[in-house]
């Protein structure tokens, strides 16, 4: 199959194109949430507050670990672009087992966060909170997903150098999760 | 040339040690937030180093740095716009306030 045919008038390709556009809506979707949640913040009339359940080095240790996934998924880009099958998959399989392990901790927060009494129509933090980052775990659990089937598809041998633009197009989006991920780390934990 | 070609300039050194950046930028930031003496700061001194890694990962993992730059204004516009949305709706509803 011929690339060319993904070439826009702009000497683009129309995939790349259309992805960061998709980011671009993107941001406008966590930018409404994040001022949702900074607007709200500190206006709950009841309790669980951000001070009383959040727990920053735990946090930090999965925001460490989604780090070092956008490394693994960037590993991975340069092992398919040079046509190095073992590689590849070792960091895809790399990439989507942090995101699991991401998922994991944010499985143990909320489930932590609902026996402290936190839940979704708790209070105004509640709300905001498990919308932001429930949102932002869909997001993870979709580009784990989108990492498990490029994984196949390395083991079915159609994963060459050729479709390296597939991957980066994934890693486009894995990528802008962590940065997201970057952002509400500061905002809602940090800074809260 | 190619836009899998500009990629390649990006070596994995390049990529090592951006993670090790992020690293460390991460270890300040969770370091800054237990000293009780840096909290009247507290709030810039994060946004920057958030605003750091942030950066870092657009650019060098994301590629924006060597890419084209339609991509850059495709991406940028939209995250401003975000931006100004959650300056305006903070002003909007008095979480911040001038003077």
């Amino acid at each position: 199959m011929s690339t060319a045919a993904h070439y826009t008038s702009t000497g683009l390709d129309n995939r790349k194109l259309g992805f960061w556009t998709f980011i671009g809506s993107e941001c406008l979707l966590f930018g409404s949430l994040i001022s949702t949640y900074l607007v709200y913040q500190g206006r709950s009339v009841s309790g669980p507050t951000p001070h009383e359940v959040l727990d920053i080095p735990l946090t930090s240790v999965s925001t460490f670990v989604l780090l070092m996934s956008s490394l693994a998924m960037v590993l991975a880009l340069a092992a398919v672009t040079r046509g190095d099958k073992v590689w590849s998959r070792v960091w895809l399989a790399s990439t989507a087992g942090l995101g699991l392990v991401f998922l994991g901790f944010q499985a143990y927060e909320f489930t932590t966060f609902v026996h402290e009494g936190l839940k979704l129509q708790t209070n105004l933090f509640g709300s905001t909170f498990f919308v932001l980052t429930g949102t932002h775990g869909a997001h993870v659990a979709v580009g784990v997903l989108w990492l498990l089937t490029l994984l196949v598809r390395s083991f079915q041998g159609k994963l060459g150098p050729d479709k390296a633009m597939v991957v980066e197009v994934s890693g486009l989006y894995w990528h802008f999760v962590d940065v997201v991920w970057i952002v509400i780390f500061t905002v809602v934990y940090l800074l809260s | 040339m190619s836009e899998q070609a500009e990629h390649k300039h990006t070596s994995v050194g390049t990529y090592l040690t951006v993670a090790a950046v992020l690293t460390v930028v991460t270890l300040v930031e969770v370091g800054i937030f237990y000293v009780p003496a840096l909290a009247p700061v507290l709030a810039p001194v994060l946004l920057t180093l958030s605003a750091a890694k942030f950066a870092l990962v657009v650019m060098f993992y994301m590629h924006l740095k060597g890419d084209h730059k339609l991509f850059t204004v495709i991406f940028t516009v939209p995250l401003l716009i975000a931006m100004a949305v959650v300056v305006a709706l903070l002003f909007l509803f008095g979480t911040i306030a001038l003077g």
